[in-house]
């Protein structure tokens, strides 16, 4: 597998000429991740479509002979949206984090080293390589967060990521710790049948849930996505969102894989932690007013919906029906590839509309559709497919979960499914809802401030990235019957069963042919409406009000207002002011904001409460050197008196 | 019987450590427990063996003469001549010294050590040497003395080890001579900084340093 | 074998036909029947089909704020609305187009719809129409899960995920899924109301923009594109209609029979809502999501009641 050497090596290597170069070092760095890009596709294409069959062992394709990277069907899935994203990220950063900013020597060297430790962690099979990714992952990115420090919310939310991430890993090294005893080894194999039932596997599993779910933002440890997504450059934001939460999700899937028989309530839990973090995640989105912030929380919905893929498939798994398996994991899978590329691109356009506008404050945007036709363009296609609609990619990857609910319904456990479903209808709507907000308030309409006015489009540089993923996303939307063979293998790693294909199972052509009336449709509808004369350039008839300004618009607030009243038993939004009184009020300044659940209500008064209460013990820590010699004295006499007692 | 007699010198100099308040003497009388720690093992009539000789050669001549030495230097390049207002005072000091020799009696009485090793006075000697060490170390506000109190700990450690002198390779003692001699070098380095920086070897102003 | 083929062709062609020409006549039929009962006399059944004749000659005005999303919301109601009806049977013989699962693309088809028409409404930067955007996509939340959850319980009385097989099935057990099923059909037809933006859930006909939430969104469309616009929603009300039809179909109708029963149960379903509009008056905008919810649980009970 030189490819996939190949692929770490140059990732690894991408910044580093930049390093020494006095300019250049963006484009070199470019140039290298693109080639990286390349042969990982290449790698990645080679074990999903290779002809070895029986998914799990491709013999020659060891890198190194120890076992300590291997690249599978699995990791080849998410070795593809790596590639993707990292490639058209690298590109898109030439522009917008250009050679102007003081630190953009250093944010393109860790950028290739995130991508190093990312190719590293999908490719990883054994602990000692996985918590080495994991590790170089967490730290690359904490650089990359921290790119803009003088911001005071950048560096808190740079030392909340920090934290959060570490103590996931904590969970993990205990888990990891644990694993020889089910596995034999610390390198990744099949678990003894029946471990999974012990107490000790049940311990395992929760350690596992608590680091994965910790990495991949699941909701109540979501906390720290939101700030650390909107607080980095955008195009750091994208491989986060897209790729680097992702990894949680690989390492469920493989724990998934080494499981032969899950107890019941492993499914449940993975699916009930789905359940919240979907519909929760978007609701939260919802009544968000900063544009990279509301997508950070999307990014929660989503590792909601592909929890739910998972954990529908272990409940397939524990009740040994392939179909549902097969389908449930092919989703999830699918959806952590479909996101990637979605989420991606409206990070990308996001930052774009950002840097052109000058504000990320969805109250200040506006209008950008007609001065940013591209990049608005872009952004509709990731809304489009985020959204979930046919007949872009994240229908077909949603539509495979659904599949996998309803194969539920005739057997026991009928309810996780019948909830699950509920579920995905709702977040469906739900994240309509918000990206019509979204979508509305920043690109359609009357500019809501003079930086919108001026408001120019991007350059090449950083629309062609956007235009390569929402290719990728229309692709994968019109033919996902391509798929159906790399999924089927990946997923059959995780069933640890050959099944029927997917591609049968969920008619993948039937919704290319299905694109086909709708695409028609449109085109003759659009030129027939375009057929007769039209008349341009009235203002807005608003039921005859001749002078509309855009303060008159309505707001994205007043859009999600009705929603977040609603739901306000769960989120509990924060308003101030607006009441209005008499005949001729005077005006009333109104703002309404929505604290985090978990980081502004729990997460932080409680450690600040806790960081209180422990304050007393600091009298222990007085900084005089005999007081601690005194402590080692004590503990030598009581170690003493321990023996003799 | 020699060395019984060596033992109970070296736990009387402790008590002079204790109660010493001058820099001067105190350094003095560390080199002498180092002297007498280093005739020990000769005088248990160990000599046919070589590495022995040469380690009883090299800790005379470490704690007996460079260690002091760099210790005096120390003193001179920065001006101390007395411990004065030490943390605890010098009759409380010598108060716990007995304290902690009349427990080192106990514990090594009750201590599980294998029946061989149950040398007389070797252990309470040992345990009673550490912890005066110890009391050295956290009693003391100058730097200057603390460090003799970390040659007294020291010298603790190594009289526990003579109980395993001869099983114990060259390698290792010479390895905790080496470790010593290079502590006190860097502490005596150390504490000339301090001075620059603090205007003071008064550890207390160290505080200064914590978070 | 030619002959299956020919009955399929022609079942096929009626399919069509039926999609695409009878719609303008259920509004016509409402709106009588909303007349006859007042005591007036009310325009002609088919004025839509004279409304879309005059709108199609007639100029459109395109406001300076707008963009090519403000053609998408017309356009693309039409196009994936027609889509859906490729995919619903028409009583019960299948539809055109049948496949396991197709009843999650039927329905994301609407949701595609109510997407664009409410950025066309926002893209007018009006603040009546991004009122009632916000009012559509807020009721949709609720109208959503009541959707599938009928869904989920017939697919599970019938064993499959296909429109044609769950709406038409035969061999519907009626013994054992009576109540279930009509629960599911009371939900949809909550759901048919707010889809189609039926008293009570909002009044097609008021021109007071504050309670308004469908109209209100399309105030700036003009000739084609308006005439898309109406067309579209008669076209959501025949296609959600068949969803609700279907399973009333208590046995196969052969041919043409089939065809007659499913016209005259369509021609029944408008007046119906004829006289609901007639007899009820619209909520307080604060009270329809209850309604909505009340369609929720309807379908949910529908799904436990067929676990027991």
């Amino acid at each position: 597998m030189i490819l996939f050497g190949a692929t770490l090596l140059l990732a690894f290597l991408s910044g580093l000429p930049g390093l020494f170069m006095k300019r250049g070092g963006g484009r070199s760095a470019a140039l290298l991740m693109g080639s990286s890009a390349a042969s990982g596709l290449l790698a990645a294409l080679q074990v999903l479509l290779g002809r070895a069959t029986g998914a799990v062992a491709l013999p020659n394709q060891r890198v190194l002979d120890w076992g300590f990277l291997h690249l599978d069907p699995l990791g080849a899935i998410f070795l593809i949206p790596v590639c993707i994203l990292f490639g058209s990220a690298s590109v898109y950063g030439l522009a917008y984090w250009d050679d102007h900013r003081e630190n953009s020597r250093t944010v393109r060297a860790a950028f290739g080293v995130l991508a190093g430790f990312l190719i590293l962690l999908t490719g990883a099979q054994h602990a000692f390589t996985f918590l080495l990714g994991w590790e170089g992952m967490a730290l690359a990115a904490f650089v990359l967060v921290m790119a803009e420090d003088r911001d005071p919310a950048t560096r808190r939310a740079g030392y909340v990521y920090l934290a959060a991430t570490h103590t996931g890993t904590l969970f993990l090294f205990s888990a990891f710790a644990l694993l020889p005893k089910a596995a034999g080894g610390l390198a990744f194999g099949p678990w003894t049948p029946g471990f999974a039932s012990s107490p000790l596997g049940s311990a395992l599993f929760l350690l596992f849930l608590a680091g994965f779910a910790f990495k991949a933002g699941a909701l109540p440890l979501h906390f720290w996505l939101p700030p650390a997504h909107s607080a980095a450059p955008s195009h750091v934001s994208a491989v986060m969102s897209g790729v680097l939460i992702k990894m949680g999700i690989l390492g469920l899937a493989r724990l998934v894989a080494w499981v032969p028989d899950p107890p019941i309530w492993w499914g449940g839990s993975v699916t009930a932690l789905g359940l919240a973090s979907g519909v929760l995640g978007v609701a939260f989105a919802l009544g968000q007013h900063d544009l990279k912030r509301l997508l950070a929380y999307h990014s929660i919905e989503n590792i909601g919906i592909i929890l739910l893929g998972l954990g529908l498939g272990l409940i397939g798994k524990h009740a040994g029906s392939l179909p549902i398996q097969l389908l449930g994991f092919g989703g999830a899978l699918l959806h952590v590839v479909n996101h990637a590329l979605f989420k991606g691109l409206l990070f990308l356009a996001a930052g774009s509309a950002a840097k052109a506008a000058g504000t990320r404050d969805l109250e200040a945007l506006g209008g950008l559709a007609r001065r940013m036709p591209r990049t608005s363009l872009a952004f509709l296609a990731g809304a489009w497919a985020i959204c979930g609609l046919p007949p872009l990619n994240g229908f077909v990857s949603e539509w495979m979960i659904y599949l996998a609910a309803f194969q539920g319904l005739g057997r026991p456990h009928a309810l996780w499914s019948v909830a699950a479903l509920g579920a995905l209808a709702l977040i469906g709507a739900l994240a309509l809802a918000c990206f019509a907000k979204a979508f509305g308030a920043a690109f359609l309409g009357e500019a809501r401030s003079p930086a919108a006015v001026e408001a120019r489009e991007s350059p090449p540089s950083m629309v062609g990235p956007m235009g390569v993923l929402a290719g990728a996303c229309a692709f994968i939307g019109f033919f996902p019957v391509l798929l159906g063979r790399p999924l089927d293998r990946a997923a059959t790693q995780l069933a640890g069963a050959q099944g029927p294909p997917l591609a049968a199972m969920a008619s993948l052509t039937m919704l290319s042919l299905m694109a086909l009336p709708l695409l028609a449709g449109a085109w003759m509808l659009v030129r027939w409406s375009r057929g007769r004369s039209f008349r341009e350039g009235v203002p807005t008839w608003d039921c005859g009000y001749t002078a509309p300004a855009a303060r008159m618009q309505y707001t994205a607030s007043s859009f999600a207002e009705g929603l977040m009243r609603g739901m306000r038993w769960v989120l509990w939004p924060v308003t101030a002011g607006g009441r209005v009184a008499g005949f001729v009020p005077r005006p009333r300044p109104f703002s309404s904001h929505l604290p985090d659940l978990v980081l502004d209500r729990a997460a932080e008064p409680g450690l600040g409460g806790a960081a209180r209460g422990l304050g007393a013990l600091r009298f222990l820590q007085a900084g005089h050197l005999p007081i601690y010699l005194l402590y080692v004295l004590l503990t030598l006499l009581g170690l003493f008196v321990w023996m003799v007692a | 019987m020699l060395h019984d007699l060596l033992i109970a010198l070296t736990m009387l100099t402790n008590f002079t450590l204790v109660a010493t308040h001058r820099v001067q003497k105190s350094i003095q009388v560390a080199a002498f427990q180092g002297v007498l720690l280093g005739f020990l093992p000769l005088s248990m009539g160990l000599w046919r063996h070589t590495h022995v000789l040469l380690l009883a050669a090299a800790t005379i001549l470490v704690k007996g003469w460079l260690i002091p030495f760099l210790l005096r230097r120390a003193m001179r390049q920065v001006q101390i001549h007395r411990e004065v207002n030490p943390y605890i005072s010098y009759t409380l000091s010598l108060m716990l010294c007995a304290l902690g020799t009349g427990i080192s009696l106990v514990l090594a009485h009750n201590l599980p050590l294998k029946p061989g090793d149950a040398h007389g006075l070797f252990v309470p000697a040992a345990l009673s040497t550490l912890f005066t060490g110890f009391l050295l170390l956290v009693s003391r506000r100058k730097a200057l003395t603390q460090v003799v109190g970390y040659l007294v700990l020291e010298n603790g450690i190594y009289l526990f080890g003579m109980l395993l002198v001869e099983q114990m390779p060259l390698l290792v003692e010479t390895g905790i001579l080496l470790d010593l001699f290079v502590g006190i070098f860097v502490m005596g380095i150390v504490i000339n900084h301090i001075r620059a920086a603090f205007d003071s070897t008064d550890t207390l102003r160290m505080a200064e340093l914590k978070d | 074998m030619l002959e299956t083929f020919l009955v399929r062709a022609v079942h096929v062609a009626l399919h069509l036909t039926t999609a695409l020409l009878l719609p303008p006549l259920l509004p016509g039929l409402i709106a009588k029947t909303k007349a006859m009962v007042a005591g007036r006399t009310g325009p002609p059944v088919l004025q839509l089909y004279y409304d879309l004749a005059r709108l199609s000659r007639k100029r459109a005005v395109f406001s300076r704020t707008t963009t090519w999303v403000f053609l998408a919301g017309p356009v693309g109601t039409v196009a994936a609305v027609a889509t859906a009806s490729l995919l619903v049977p028409f009583g019960s013989s299948p539809a055109p187009l049948h496949f396991q699962g197709d009843a999650v693309f039927f329905a994301y088809l609407f949701g595609l719809a109510r997407f664009l028409t409410v950025l066309s409404a926002l893209d007018t930067g009006s603040a009546f129409e991004g009122m009632g955007a916000a009012r559509e996509v807020s009721f949709a939340v609720l109208a959503e899960p009541a959707l599938f959850l009928g869904f989920a319980a017939l697919a599970k009385s019938t064993g499959s995920l296909s429109l044609s097989t769950m709406l038409a099935s035969p061999g519907f057990s009626f013994s054992r899924a009576m109540a279930p099923l009509i629960l599911v059909l009371a939900g949809w037809a909550i759901v048919y109301l707010a889809e189609n933006s039926r008293i009570p859930v909002d009044d097609p006909n008021t021109h007071l923009e504050l309670t308004m939430i469908h109209e209100v969104m399309v105030l700036d469309h003009s000739g084609r594109p308006l005439a898309l616009v109406l067309y579209g929603a008669s076209l959501k009300l025949l296609v959600l209609g068949a969803l609700l039809i279907g399973p009333l179909f208590t046995r196969a109708f052969g041919g043409l029979l089939n065809w007659a029963a499913f016209w005259g149960l369509l021609v029944l379903l408008a007046v119906g809502v004829g006289l609901v509009e007639s007899f009820t008056a619209r909520l307080r905008m604060n009270r329809v999501p209850q309604f909505l919810v009340a369609g929720i649980l309807a379908t949910a009970f529908a799904f436990l009641l067929l676990l027991v």
